[in-house]
Order: C-alpha cells, then structure tokens, then sequence
C-alpha cells in the first residue's frame, strides 16, 4: 500500500470510527485493540505508508540499499521530542521529530534511511491536529529521503502529557571508505564553518509560547540536513567534524567539541551571522544568540585544504546560503572557545550553565 | 537595534579608549555599581583596551546578589506552603538558601512560577482566587515602581490573595557604606545608568563632595561605558569632584517623576540587611504602613527563620570590591554556576558569574596564545 489510499479521509463523512471519536484521542486508541489499530490504519499508515509499515508485524525487516555487500558502519540515533507549543513559526513537533534523527544520524556522514516513530499522545488531544502532525513529518521525511518503517502509539491520561510527544529513532548508512568523524577529530590548523544565522528556532519558539512579551518574526531554521551534508562531504572529503549546535547553542556545541577533541576554537564574533530579529529579541531579554537553539544548521570542522570547497559546497545547498566561515582550531588553550570581538578584544565564550533565564533589570 | 549598534561602533570605541589612555597619568581605581555594566565590560573586554593604570572593582548593584538570605529562606518557606503561588524573577532560583533553593522547592511540588513582571503576578493571583501568590520583590531603584505598581493594581483590582515579599534595595547608602569602610580603594564611581533613569542623580551630589570621589552616570553600551570612564578619569585627573553624565540620552538631573511618584505612594525608606555585607541604615524600601495587608512577612506566620551562609563564600568582600572574584579560592572550583555557595555565582548580574561565564581568572590559559590583541 502507498500513500494512496482509499481509505476515507478522517473528517470525512465516511469515518469508519465512531462519531464521538473521530475528533479527539481517547484512552481507547492507546488500548491495543480495534481503536488502536484503526488509528494507524487511518492516520498514520494513510500518510507514512509504506510496505515495511504496512507489514503487520512487530518489526519491519529492511534493505540496506546501499552498497549492500560493502564493509561499513550503521549509524544509530534516537531522540525523544517534547516540544511546547506543538506548532511554532517555520515548523511543528512533526517536523522536528523528524529533522532532529536524520540529522543526528547525518552528522556522522551517514544516509540515513529508516526512521521509527513511537508517540506518546494525550487523552483529549484532537485528531485534526494529530494528523497535521503526522502529514508534516511525512513531509519532512520525503525532503529527507527516508521512511518511518516502524511505529508505536501510547495514550496518557489528560494531564500526564503535553498532548503529544514524540520518540523518532534512525537508521542510516555510512560506507567503509568514510574517515573517523566526530567530536574528537577536531585538528589544529583546522577551520570552522557554520551553514547560517543562529538562533532562529529558540527565539521563534519562545515567541510563539508568548514568553517573550512581544512577537519576534522569526522563523524556526528546523530542516533536515542531510543532504546538504552530503554535498559537503563530496566537496571536503576529509571533514573531521559535523555537529548540529541545537541545545545550548553555537557556544556550547563549540565549547563540547574543543573539549572532546582537545583542542582550542578561536571564533570571530563578526563572522557569526544572527538575524536583527533574533538580535533584537535577545537585547530585550538580555539572552545571547550565541546560547540559544537551533534546529536546521551545523558545524562543520575541516582540513584547511578543503575549507572553500565546503564552504561553496553549503552555500550553493539553500539551508547553507549564508555559510560563513567563523573560525579555526588551534593546539591551545585546550578545551577552550575564544572570541574575538567586534571591538577586537577576546573573551572566553563558556558552555550554557542551567537554564536560560531573562535578566531582571 | 540601529540605534544601540552604534553605541557598539568598534572605531568610536579605540578612539574613546586612546583618549583614556591619554590622559591617565597615574593609578587610579574605578567602581562600576551595577552588575549589568560589570557583564557589558567583560563581554566586550573592555578592560583590556583600557592603561593598565586603570583599574575596575566591581559594586554592589547585582539585586539578587544582595538579597539577604532570611528574605530567600522565607521565601522558600513561602513557596513550600500548601496553595500558594510564590512568583519571582528568574535569577533568584537558583540563589542557595541556607538549606535549598527554589528550584528544589519547585522540584518537591511547590509552586514557584516565574514571572517577566510583577504585573504577570497580578494577573496570576486573579487566576488563581483560592490560592495566595506572592511576588518576591527584589531589587534596586529601577525595579521599584513596577512592584509598587503591582500593589496599586492589585488594590484596584481588589484582589485579597496577592501580597510583596519585599526586598527592596537602594544604590546611595551602599555607597556611603563603601566609601566609609576602612578598606575602600574605590576613587571614582560609574553611577547606573538604569537606576538614574528613574531616580536622577542629584542625590549623588552630596555623596561626592562629602567623599571627595567624582561620579559619572554611566550606559551600558561599550561607547557609554568608556565615555563615563573617560568623564570619570578627567575628572580625576583635573582635581575635580562632581557628579557628571554620559547617559544624558536617558538620563537627567531629576529623573523620571512619574515613578518616583508611585515608589512613594507604596513604599518608605527602611533600614536593610544586604546579603554578604550587613546591615545598611535606611538602604531599601519597605511598604508603608497603610499597605501593611500586603505585606507577605505579615500576612504568612513562617516561625523563626536560622539562616546559615556558607563559610566559603567572600560574597561580601566582592559586592564592596575588596577582592576580585578569581581570587575566591572556591572560584571555578567549588562553586560554580551549576553548583553555586553563593549569589554572585547565580544571578546575571553577579561579578562571580561574569568572571566564569566570559573566563576571567583562567586568563594564563586564554590570553597568552591570542594573537592581534588589542
């Protein structure tokens, strides 16, 4: 079965559930049994579907696809999705349940593949909503590339859940030929690109939960990766790190890699774009853009050799149009990030200590 | 934001910062009062552009920092009391009481909820008409007529189940108490800008002559801040004493009327326990006596309250820039913002937090590889 269905649509009149179940989720559809079942038949097999879905069975058993016979690596990730509001400028939970994996599983250089999606759903949330959900992450999935094979759906009494949360865990790919990559193969000598502006998905979402008092126009950056990674590991071949700066921000992900790979970053303040928007909204605040989440850029450390190859290779992808190249890796101090400032001073840019909190005058 | 990325011009800056270095002809020591213009200098770095004869110690005005700790006790008290509400500005969380913070209460089923304003309170107590909230009113000058406001609106509004935890903070006798304890090597002050936005700095006139320290108001922006350094240094360096301003775009002489008008409809000047330095005769505010039913101390019997400071925190011989944050030797060590002993490590406008968050004191590692320092 496909995503073709003919299966009447949920708020259709034909709804094979009954009425007084058709617009919210009740208990009974975390029950296992006939509700449960109608449930992913209708909603998310109608829009996710595929024939390892649709199987039937408790597992879904895959093809690799790529180079079948070859030596190399699974890349294995999950990440869990409990996000508030559930629908924010520039994205949803959906959409970030799915981008968040495939680029999990993306930084390692891998293709991802496969994704599963387990949901934990709360008594009363409505169906429209559920399924608008569930369309964006089909979405996000097909600009991805990859599948949802295997889910799981769990009802929560109301008030034991936020409406929804979501658990997506991917499979992904990495042939042999592929060098050592991570946190740790940081060198010095080494430069250090960011795909684009940072802070956008934090500021947007804090708009949209009304926190800020007033409303940024911001969009969440949230976006699967991949394929811009992919352009930049044909382009720089030998990339020693990729990292998605999400919680804690550019400062903190920078801050875990010079430890990691231990290492000194030296970063340029100016180089570092952050949108007036999101600028704007952290002066209020007294938050710095340097803190603050992202969902849809990354990191990317590189041999000197092949630095403008990657750095064009993610500026001609559309989630790396505003590329830019903000620092390099040193032998010293290690396990330190320091800025030059605009004013040609430096400082010390720490990790994120407890939660962001606003300034009180 | 055009306006304040100005205030930021790197060239206007090295300018400030040359005219500084020429006309610094000998030491001299500088006390910036609030912790906000403390975390702007060491996030820009602007003590490194600045002679080496030029030497910054960090004041008091961090509010968090100096509540007293039998207001944070009490506070956890409150919070910890079936069917209240205790709001509060974020920052003070995290401030360890003598036993746990807030977050811990929140964390045990409490409810600590935190707020942007005192006004959000408000409203939470009219949402809320069977519990009692309270507002844990902490701060300087500038966070005054904004808790006093709650008050008037809650008046208004006659809501019976909101009331102030007041902690309530003044900047002028906290510099009479600096410039008169033995150990002061503070010889000139960069007065806050936000807190003379809404009180004017005539009250500082007599502060100055009486001590004989110039004085200049002071932004918060890289471009203000060397400004009423510069000011600070000409005064000095002239033999004069007054008190100046380089915040005129916010600031004047008599300040913002209208809410000094409010602060005095709510509150009277009381004596204060600052946390970390004592008792200061007449250093806050406390509600008047016809606004006593909102008092929260009154209106909640909490029992006797036993504080207890850690002993390895010099807070105090920070707030009145006796001593530097790095040369605590609990620094980055065992206090830390993730397990802070003491308030300066917490709030956003602690110097201790401003050392570790932009690594001060760690400079032997940082600074002797940096190439093309100004």
């Amino acid at each position: 079965m496909t995503t073709e269905t003919n299966l009447p649509a949920f708020e259709g009149p034909l709804c094979p559930l009954p009425l007084s179940h058709t617009e919210r989720i009740v208990l009974g559809h975390g029950s296992g049994g006939r509700m449960t079942h109608d449930l992913i038949r209708t909603l998310f097999q109608a829009h996710l579907g595929n024939p390892y879905l649709e199987s039937g069975n408790d597992f879904a058993r895959l093809p690799l696809g790529i180079e079948p016979h070859s030596e190399g690596h699974l890349i294995l990730s999950t990440d869990s999705h409990v996000i508030s509001p559930l629908f924010f400028p520039g994205g949803d939970i959906g959409r970030l349940a799915v981008c968040g994996t495939v680029n999990d599983v993306s930084m390692s250089g891998a293709i991802p593949l496969y994704l599963t999606a387990a949901f934990i759903l709360e008594e009363g949330i409505s169906i429209e909503t559920l399924e608008q959900i569930v369309r964006s992450m089909k979405r996000a999935a097909d600009e991805a590339g990859v599948l949802v094979v295997a889910g799981d759906t769990k009802v929560v009494e109301k008030g034991k859940g936020d409406g929804l949360f979501i658990t997506t865990t991917g499979v992904g790919w990495l042939p042999a030929h592929h060098n050592p990559r991570g946190g740790e193969q940081a060198h010095p000598g080494d430069v250090v690109l960011l795909s684009g502006p940072i802070g956008d998905h934090g500021i947007a979402v804090l708009s949209a939960r009304g926190e800020l008092g007033f409303e940024a126009e911001v969009e969440s950056d949230v976006a699967p990766l991949n394929h811009l990674i992919q352009a930049v590991l044909k382009a720089a071949p030998h990339t020693h790190v990729l990292r998605d700066p999400t919680r804690g921000g550019l400062a903190t992900t920078l801050n875990e890699i010079a430890r990691q790979s231990q290492v000194g970053i030296r970063i340029e303040e100016a180089t570092i774009p952050v949108r007036p928007a999101v600028r704007a909204a952290c002066e209020m605040l007294g938050l710095d853009p340097l803190y603050i989440a992202n969902e849809g850029k990354v990191i990317a450390i590189v041999p000197p050799a092949e630095a403008d190859a990657a750095l064009d290779a993610m500026r001609q992808h559309p989630y790396g149009a505003e590329a830019t190249r903000i620092g390099i890796v040193e032998a010293q101090p290690i396990g330190r990030v320091i800025m030059r400032t605009t004013l040609g001073t430096h400082r010390v840019v720490e990790t994120l200590s407890g939660e962001l909190l606003p300034r009180i005058c | 934001m055009q306006v304040l990325q100005e205030f930021r011009n790197a060239d206007l800056v090295h300018k400030l910062a040359a005219e500084i270095r020429r006309r610094v002809t000998r030491p001299w020591v500088l006390m910036e009062i609030c912790g906000g213009q403390t975390h702007a200098i060491l996030q820009y770095g602007l003590d490194q552009l600045l002679p080496a004869e030029i030497e910054l110690v960090h004041g008091p005005g961090c509010p968090v920092c100096v509540t007293p700790l039998d207001l944070i006790d009490k506070a956890i008290a409150i919070a910890s009391l079936p069917n209240t509400i205790l709001c509060s500005y974020g920052d003070m969380l995290r401030v360890p009481g003598s036993q746990r913070d807030l977050f811990a209460v929140r964390a045990a089923g409490g409810r600590v909820q935190v707020v942007y304003s005192p006004l959000d309170a408000v409203r939470i107590a009219q949402e809320n008409p069977d519990r009692e909230v309270v507002f844990f009113a902490i701060g300087f000058e500038t966070t005054a007529p904004p808790n006093a406001m709650s008050l008037l609106q809650a008046k208004a509004l006659g809501l019976r189940n909101f009331s102030l935890l007041v902690s309530q903070v003044r900047v002028p006798p906290a510099m009479h108490a600096i410039l008169s304890a033995p150990t002061n090597r503070v010889q000139g002050f960069l007065l806050a800008g936000h807190v003379c936005t809404i009180m004017g700095y005539w009250e500082y006139e007599p502060i100055a002559a009486q001590y004989g320290v110039p004085m200049t108001v002071t932004g918060f922006e890289p471009v203000d801040l060397l400004q009423g350094i510069l000011k600070t240094v000409a005064q000095l360096e002239e033999g004069r004493v007054g008190v100046e301003n380089a915040y005129t775009r916010a600031v004047t002489r008599d300040g913002n009327r209208a809410a000094q008008q409010i602060i005095n409809q709510v509150f009277e000047p009381c004596d204060r326990n600052w946390r970390g330095i004592g008792l200061i005769p007449l250093s806050g505010w406390g509600l008047r006596p016809e606004w006593a039913d909102f008092d929260a101390e009154k209106r909640f019997n909490l029992g006797p309250i036993r504080t207890q400071e850690s002993p390895l925190c010099i807070a105090g011989q920070i707030l009145q820039g006796v001593k530097k944050p790095h040369q605590c030797p609990a620094f980055a060590t065992l206090c830390t913002p993730q397990a802070p002993l003491g308030a300066p490590m917490v709030s956003a406008e602690g110097a201790c937090a401003a050392y570790y968050r932009y690594g001060r004191g760690l400079e032997q590692s940082t600074r002797s590889h940096s190439e093309g320092k100004s």
